[in-house]
Formats: C-alpha cells, sequence, structure tokens
C-alpha cells in the first residue's frame, strides 16, 4: 500500500516538476509547482513527517506560491521573446541533468542505503506528536537558530517591503502636522506700497 | 517495502530535473525563481528521509530553518524582481547584463 | 709631560688639534678677525707639529714599541668592527712630523701669500681640515679609518682646486680632479671589500697576521678564471694609490690642479696628499709582498709615470706646471720603488720630496708674489738679483731634486734607482732604464725652469720690473726653514731609514724581493756614496741634463725654437699631454655619455618605464581585459559555472 501512494505520488511530482520547467506560461508553472509542493507533502507524510508537510502547504502553497503568482500576473511579461532559445538549450540542459543525476545515483542508487543498511524504521504509535516532538527540540537545542529565523523573516518582510516601497516625489499630498502648526503671519502679510505715477 | 533508496533516488530526480529547468529556462527568472524552490523541495525532501531513517528529528529541524529562510528568500527575490522590472521594464536574463566585464 | 707616550690622549690631541682650529676658523669665521683665524689655525698645527715631534722622538730614538688602539667603536655589524682608531709606529711618527712641518710652514707662508685674498678665513679652514683628514689617513689602524682619510683629503682637495669658485678653469680643474679620483676610489673601495671579503675584518693588525695564510686564496671574476685573490685585491688598492698619487693614467688631474692657490700645490698636490697612495702601499706591504703580479703592475706603472711626465715638463710654461709635472714624475720614481719592493726607499724619497718639493712650490709662489700673480715663465727671467733669498733657496731645491749628489734628493732618488736596478721582478729592467732617463730629463726641465726664471734676459714688462722685490718675511723664513731639511735629511737619515732597523717590524719584505739588502753591503755611509756615485750612470745624466739646460736655455735661447719647428709633431703629441685629456674627453666622457643615454633610453625608458612599470600596467590591462569577457554578466552563465563546480566537487568527493 505505502509503496503504491509513493510511487504514485513520485509519479506527480517529478511530472509536475518537468512541467514547471517546460511550460511556456509562467502562470501554469506556478500552478504545476503547486502540484509538485503536493506531491511532495504526500510523499513526506509517508515519511511521517505530518508538521512539516502540513507547513509545505499552508506556508508554501498558501502563501509563498500565492505571491509568486501575484508577481507572475503583476508583471507583464513577453512570453514569445522569453520562450526564445527553448530547443538550443535543452540539449546541454538535458546533459547538464543527466550528468547530475547519474552522479549522485553514483552515491545513493547503491547498496548503502538499502533497507539492509538503514533498516526501516517501525511506525510511530497513534499516540505520537510529531508537532510535539518537533517543538521539543526547536525549542531547547535549536533555540538561536530558532531565534535567528525569526529575525530572518523579519528582515525579509523589511526588505521585501523596502524594496518594492514606490515612493511618488510629485503626488500631492496634506501635511497634516504643518496645517495644525500653522499660524496666521505664516499666511498674511501685511505691506506698504507706495503709490506710483502710471507710465 | 520502500528504503531509503527510494526517498533518495527521487530527491536526486526532482533535484536534476530543476536544475535543467535552470538551463532551459534561463531567460525568464520567475521560472527560475521556481526551479530554485524546486531544488529546495528536493533537498528537504533528502532530509526528511534521512531524519525519518534515523530516528532523528534533527533533519526535520533543519528542514524547518530552510523553509524559513526560503521563505524570506522568496519574499525578497520576488520583491528584487518587482523593483527590476519597474526600473528596466524586463525580467529577461539575457537583457540584465550590467554585470558584464 | 708625556711620561706615557702611548697614551692615546696625545695621538687625539695631534688629530684634533687642527680640527679645532679648522672649526674655528671655518664655521666661526664671520665672527672673527683675520688674524685669529690664522692664529688659532697655526696654533692646532703647531701644537700637533710639537706632539709629532715628541712622538718621533719616542719612536725613533726611544724605540718604543708599535701603538694600535681601539678610540671609538663606530659599530658592530655580523663580527665586523667598525672603529675609529690609531696606530702609530715608525713609519706613522715618520709621516707625522713630515705632515705637520709642511703643513705648519704652509700655514706660515699663507699668511704672505693670501695676504690681500677675500678667502683668507676659509683658506685657513680647509688647510687645517686637510691637516686633520692626512692625520687621519696615516694614524689609521683599520681600512674604514684609512678611507675616511682618503675621501677627506680628496674632499679637501676638491675644494682647494676650485678655491677661486668664481674661475671657470678652478672648477673644471676641481671637477676633474675629483672625478680621475672617484675612479682610483672605487678601485680602493672594491680593494677593502675585497679584504673584507678574504679576512672579515677591517683591522690592519688581523690583517696581516693572516695574510701568509690566505695566501693561496683565488677568485673567479670572470667564470672559469681562477685569480689569486691577494693580487687582485692589491691591485685594486693600487689604482686607488694611482687616483691619489697621480699616476698614469690617473694622472690627470695633478698638472690641473695648480688652478688652486700655491700654498695648497705645495702643501696637498705636492708634499702630502699626493704621497698617500705610496704611504698606503708601504702600509700595506705584508699584503703586497704576496703578490708578485701586483708589484710588477706597480713597478711598470711607476716607470711610465717617472718617464713619461718629466718629458712633459720641458715643454710647460706656466711655472707651477712645471713644478707640477716633476712631482707627477717623482711619484712615478716613489711608486717604482714600491714596485721593487724597496718600500724604504719610497718613504724615504717621500719624505725628502715632501721638503724639497714644498720648498720648491713655495719658492715658486713667491715669485708669482713677485711678478703680481704672472706664472708664465715666458714673461720672467733674471730675477736672482731681485729676489736673493728666492732664488738660493730654489737653487737648492732644485738641485735636490735633480739628485745632485750630498742633496737629500740625491739619496732617495740614487737609492731608488740602485734598488730597480737590483730587482729581478717582470719589468725591472723597463723600469731601471726609464728611471735612469728620468735623471736626465729632471735635471733638464728643472733647470730649464731655473734658468728661464731666474737668469737670462729680463722679459717682464716695465710696471712688474718697477715692483719687483723680495716677498715678505712670513714668505721666506718657510723657505728658509724647508731649504734646511732639503739639503740635509738624506744624508742625515739615510743609514737608519734606509739600511737602519728604522721600518723593522713595519714594513714586511720578502726575502726574494729584499733588493735593499743587496744595497746594503754596498753601503758604507753617506760620504761613501757621494762620492762613489760621482762616477756612476745617474750621475753622468744628471749633467748631461744639467750641460744641455744649460746649453739651451742659456747660451743659445734661440735653439729651443728651433727644435720645436723640426719637431712639430712631437710637440704636438707633447702639448697634448699624450691625449690623456683627450683621450678621457672624447671616449670615456663621451662614451659614458653614450651609455648613459643608450642605457637611459633602453633600460630605463624602455625597459623599466616601458615594460617593467607600463607594462606591468598594460598587462594587467591586457589580461583583465581577456578574462573579463568571462564575466559576462548572464546570470546562467555563473549558474552554469557553479553547477559546473558542484559536480566537479561531487566527482572528486565520489571517486
Amino acid at each position: 500500500m505505502e509503496t503504491f501512494v509513493f510511487y504514485v505520488f513520485s509519479a506527480f511530482l517529478v511530472l509536475s516538476a518537468l512541467m514547471v520547467i517546460t511550460v511556456n506560461n509562467p502562470v501554469k508553472a506556478a500552478f504545476f509547482l503547486v502540484l509538485s509542493f503536493f506531491s511532495s507533502a504526500a510523499i513526506w507524510l509517508l515519511l511521517e513527517a505530518e508538521f512539516l508537510a502540513i507547513i509545505l502547504v499552508i506556508v508554501y502553497v498558501g502563501a509563498v506560491m500565492v505571491l509568486f503568482l501575484f508577481v507572475v500576473m503583476m508583471l507583464d511579461i513577453n512570453m514569445a521573446q522569453i520562450k526564445k532559445g527553448f530547443v538550443n538549450n535543452l540539449p546541454l540542459a538535458v546533459a547538464v541533468a543527466i550528468a547530475m543525476f547519474a552522479t549522485i545515483f553514483f552515491v545513493v542508487g547503491g547498496d548503502s542505503f538499502s533497507a539492509s543498511v538503514f533498516t526501516i524504521p517501525d511506525p510511530h504509535a497513534a499516540d505520537y506528536s510529531n508537532v510535539a516532538e518537533l517543538g521539543k527540540v526547536i525549542y531547547t537545542d535549536y533555540v538561536y537558530a530558532f531565534e535567528i529565523a525569526a529575525v530572518i523573516l523579519l528582515v525579509g518582510i523589511i526588505a521585501a517591503i523596502s524594496l518594492t516601497l514606490r515612493r511618488r516625489p510629485n503626488t500631492r499630498h496634506q501635511k497634516i502636522e504643518e496645517q495644525v502648526a500653522v499660524k496666521s503671519k505664516d499666511r498674511l502679510r501685511v505691506m506698504k506700497v507706495e503709490a506710483q505715477e502710471r507710465k | 517495502m520502500l528504503s531509503l533508496t527510494h526517498f533518495l533516488v527521487l530527491g536526486a530526480i526532482v533535484f536534476s530535473i530543476s536544475m535543467a529547468g535552470i538551463f532551459i529556462n534561463r531567460k525568464n527568472v520567475l521560472i527560475l525563481l521556481m526551479c530554485v524552490e524546486l531544488m529546495l523541495l528536493a533537498v528537504n525532501t533528502n532530509f526528511i528521509a534521512f531524519s525519518h531513517y534515523l530516528g532523528d528529528s534533527a533533519g526535520q529541524v533543519f528542514v524547518f530553518f530552510i523553509l524559513t529562510v526560503a521563505a524570506a528568500e522568496a519574499a525578497i527575490g520576488l520583491a528584487i524582481l518587482v523593483v527590476l522590472f519597474r526600473n528596466k521594464r524586463t525580467i529577461n536574463v539575457e537583457e540584465l547584463d550590467t554585470l558584464k566585464g | 709631560m708625556f711620561e706615557n707616550y702611548s697614551d692615546s690622549q696625545v695621538y687625539l690631541a695631534i688629530v684634533l688639534a687642527p680640527l679645532i682650529g679648522s672649526i674655528i676658523a671655518g664655521v666661526f669665521g664671520t665672527y672673527i678677525s683675520r688674524a685669529v683665524s690664522h692664529i688659532v689655525t697655526i696654533a692646532g698645527v703647531a701644537i700637533s707639529f710639537i706632539l709629532a715631534l715628541f712622538v718621533f722622538k719616542y719612536f725613533a730614538f726611544d724605540g718604543a714599541h708599535i701603538y694600535n688602539e681601539t678610540v671609538y667603536t663606530w659599530l658592530v655589524s655580523d663580527g665586523i668592527h667598525f672603529e675609529v682608531g690609531f696606530m702609530v709606529d715608525n713609519l706613522t711618527s715618520m709621516m707625522l712630523v713630515v705632515v705637520s712641518f709642511v703643513s705648519l710652514m704652509v700655514h706660515l707662508y699663507t699668511i704672505g701669500y693670501m695676504h690681500d685674498d677675500p678667502g683668507y678665513k676659509r683658506f685657513f679652514s680647509y688647510i687645517s681640515l686637510f691637516t686633520f683628514s692626512m692625520y687621519m689617513l696615516v694614524m689609521s689602524n683599520n681600512f674604514l679609518q684609512l678611507f675616511f682619510g682618503w675621501e677627506a683629503v680628496g674632499l679637501v682637495s676638491y675644494l682647494l682646486i676650485g678655491f677661486y669658485y668664481k674661475k671657470e678653469s678652478a672648477i673644471f680643474a676641481n671637477l676633474k680632479a675629483f672625478l680621475v679620483n672617484r675612479v682610483g676610489d672605487f678601485g680602493f673601495i672594491l680593494g677593502i671589500a675585497g679584504i673584507l671579503m678574504l679576512f672579515n675584518t677591517l683591522d690592519y693588525a688581523q690583517v696581516f697576521a693572516a695574510a701568509d695564510s690566505k695566501a693561496g686564496a683565488t677568485i673567479e671574476l670572470i667564470p672559469g678564471m681562477q685569480w689569486s685573490m691577494i693580487t687582485v685585491i692589491c691591485i685594486l688598492l693600487f689604482i686607488g694609490a694611482m687616483g691619489k698619487s697621480a699616476q698614469v693614467p690617473l694622472h690627470v688631474w695633478l698638472p690641473d690642479s695648480m688652478e688652486g692657490p700655491t700654498p695648497i700645490s705645495a702643501l696637498i698636490h705636492a708634499a702630502t696628499m699626493v704621497t698617500a697612495g705610496i704611504f698606503m702601499v708601504t702600509r700595506m706591504s705584508p699584503l703586497f709582498e704576496l703578490s708578485e703580479t701586483a708589484l710588477s703592475f706597480i713597478l711598470v706603472i711607476g716607470a711610465i709615470t717617472a718617464l713619461f711626465m718629466g718629458f712633459l715638463g720641458i715643454i710647460q710654461n706656466d711655472i707651477k706646471r712645471v713644478v707640477a709635472y716633476s712631482t707627477l714624475s717623482q711619484l712615478g720614481y716613489m711608486t717604482v720603488a714600491l714596485g721593487a719592493s724597496a718600500y724604504s726607499a719610497a718613504v724615504f724619497h717621500l719624505m725628502t720630496h715632501a721638503f724639497f718639493k714644498a720648498l720648491l712650490f713655495l719658492a715658486a709662489g713667491s715669485v708669482i708674489i713677485g711678478m703680481h700673480h704672472v706664472q708664465d715663465i715666458r714673461k720672467m727671467g733674471g730675477l736672482k738679483k731681485y729676489m736673493p733669498i728666492t732664488y738660493w733657496t730654489s737653487l737648492i731645491g732644485t738641485l735636490a731634486l735633480i739628485g745632485f749628489p750630498g742633496f737629500s734628493g740625491f739619496f732617495s732618488k740614487d737609492s731608488i734607482i740602485e734598488a730597480v736596478q737590483t730587482a729581478h721582478i717582470p719589468g725591472a729592467s723597463f723600469a731601471y732604464y726609464s728611471v735612469l732617463l728620468g735623471v736626465f730629463v729632471t735635471a733638464l726641465y728643472s733647470l730649464r725652469l731655473f734658468f728661464i726664471v731666474f737668469h737670462g734676459e729680463e722679459r717682464m714688462d716695465n710696471h712688474t720690473k718697477e715692483h719687483l722685490k723680495e716677498s715678505p718675511w712670513v714668505v721666506t723664513i718657510p723657505l728658509i726653514l724647508l731649504a734646511i731639511p732639503s739639503v740635509i735629511i738624506g744624508g742625515m737619515t739615510i743609514g737608519s731609514v734606509l739600511y737602519g732597523d728604522y721600518f723593522h717590524g713595519v714594513v714586511f719584505v720578502s726575502e726574494a724581493h729584499n733588493v735593499l739588502e743587496h744595497l746594503k753591503e754596498e753601503y758604507h755611509g753617506p760620504l761613501a756614496m757621494v762620492l762613489h756615485s760621482l762616477s756612476s750612470a745617474p750621475f753622468m745624466l744628471m749633467v748631461a741634463g744639467i750641460a744641455v739646460a744649460w746649453l739651451l736655455y742659456m747660451k743659445n735661447p734661440s735653439v729651443p725654437g728651433k727644435i720645436k719647428d723640426s719637431f712639430q709633431w712631437l710637440y704636438t703629441i707633447m702639448d697634448n699631454k699624450y691625449g690623456f685629456d683627450i683621450f678621457n674627453e672624447k671616449v670615456i666622457a663621451a662614451g659614458t655619455r653614450g651609455i648613459g643615454n643608450l642605457l637611459s633610453r633602453i633600460g630605463d625608458i624602455l625597459i623599466i618605464d616601458g615594460i617593467i612599470v607600463n607594462g606591468s600596467a598594460k598587462s594587467v590591462a591586457w589580461f583583465s581585459g581577456i578574462i573579463r569577457h568571462m564575466q559576462t554578466g548572464y546570470l546562467y552563465h555563473y549558474a552554469f559555472a557553479m553547477i559546473l563546480g558542484l559536480i566537479a566537487l561531487l566527482v572528486i568527493v565520489v571517486y
């Protein structure tokens, strides 16, 4: 049963990943990326990483990918130009990918990581909480890293806002504090004007 | 039964695909960013697989941090992309060669 | 007063007294009167003269041991000591007396000679400084101090030749002297470097003690050729001596140095500084004795100088230049004596020569004062009746110079000639005939000068003739004082200096070269030597020289002009001083400029500026121009590079 689920979601993952890199339309690519995240989350569930699987769906699919979609739609992208040279690059891309895969497969493909070496762990009991387990570790051993991660997120927020914040110097807007603090002599000036003969 | 090898090979495949994606879509920064996300996904899968098979939750903690950093990275990357587009009216990588020597 | 003569205080006083005088006269010259400036400098030199006499007495008569002490250690580097120290022995004490005596005479004389000169105080400062430098040179106990003294006398010589610094020819002459001396000094300092390399010390005593053991050392200056280190060092040191003692071909500066005031010509360019080379070689006798090649070299150079510079004296018309060429010739004699290993004879001649040459120069100066600074002998004549003291002292000086039997020059010069006759090293026979012929030439030009100046027709103009009178006493007293040793010093001291043991333990002569030992067997006292010489070849030649001079310049004054006309080519060669000056100017100076230009164009502008400086900048620009094409600015290129790197790393780790 698990093997079947694994292969199904693996197939989804691989195919959607392939679609991500090949489709013309970035919007479609983003949707296929969402699909691959979903498949991946399913596979993570098989590995009993429930918390991360949910996080992946909620944070990634729910926030990051939506952000992607926003950006894709916001930008006016010339697709014809973007896709130019696609076929030219294909052989190189395939070659690099195969080389990469071959190298990794050489390491992981053999018996080094087979079931005989890494015995399949027993499934956890029903009352096991992956969240509690992770929480214990994060708030004890990795608490500093956790704090830093929080700071990184804060930096990310501020950076994203400050980067994209658009100031428009020529737009007119009220300065409330000046309006409140204004005195009559700032606005009104009494001048004596000499009468002049008409020329 | 599923051994560790299954997951590792899956990770390798996804990683290789995303790498190919970087080469194929070498003009579109958006898809490049997506490919990077996909790469991270493959790596995360590996972490979780090892964590599971070694019975050590540290792997999952790592994934947790990677997700955090990747989220921040995606946010900033996209923000840069927006600014870039605003200034250059393009995100075509081939036109972005101001670093050229 | 001087219970303990080996006290270094005495030696310090000798050295420092003239220095203090010089500083007072030179630095504080603006604040003191002329009288004060000459009083302090003369007092300084007088103190050192008196002390030198004491030292001389102590060494010559009381038989003191060699004094060799370090006064001050300047620095110690890598075990080599750079020090100021005094080494005083019989040689040094004799040099001290000679230098201080001549210097004192010149100081006195200067009062009269420079009476009207605006540079009066400066002059006194210089000559006192010179005296100090010469003391440092002769009293040194190490090569560094020797070099200091060597350069210091060169510097003072430069300053004094250019004393009339507004006169273009004087500036030219002092520059020439300086440059020619640089050539010699370059050899000298290379020689000192060789000493340091071979012996690892600069101290005389240590070097001489180790000399024998290093006799076999060789050096490979040109690959494949092994030369004796000692020979190389000796020849290099002698090149230094050639510069200072004006030996061919570095003699060219000495005649021109007559641009300086006459007292200086007497002090520096006749009596003392030019003998520094002779003194130095004598001091280094333990080294020079080890190299027959170097001795031969010295012998030949000296012989050439002695003969050919004498020839030039015959045709000169400037009274000081004639004396200058005679100085060159006499220095040649001394050098020949050095080459023949007759160091004692060289120093002996140095001493007698110092007296009579200083006398001759001062007499020439006296004549110049009388003639109102006219130096051309063609405008003189018949001065005998106007300047009797100058006449008689000049006569004594001239007779001493030509080696008339009984005068001091006779003893020293005759000894040299005999020593060369006995020597057996290569070049000795050439040197012998050169010095023998030199006697004739010396007599000829000396008497020519004497006859033209003091006898014969009175060729000066009437204005000069009216004012012609004997010089003041400050001029004549030094003449008389110098005339005395010019007559007697030779006969008095030859017994002990040459054949006695005066230089025992100071001058080293190897058995094979010991020519003076042979002469000693035939020596039976000064009187016997005088009598014996009356039948010898040098005497005949000298008489012949006197006779020819008398015939040509007294009897038939028109003959020299005819000879000159018939041998025009010879006259031209000699008038051009054998072309040394032309050669130097056209080949060496022009060649140096040419090489300089070439090096500046190729070495500096092309190689250093063009290739190294600008070239390195250009090559960086060129190289970066090539590799910057790697920086395409395309993201995927960078990504590709990263991935290739990743794969490569993986491959390395995996396999």
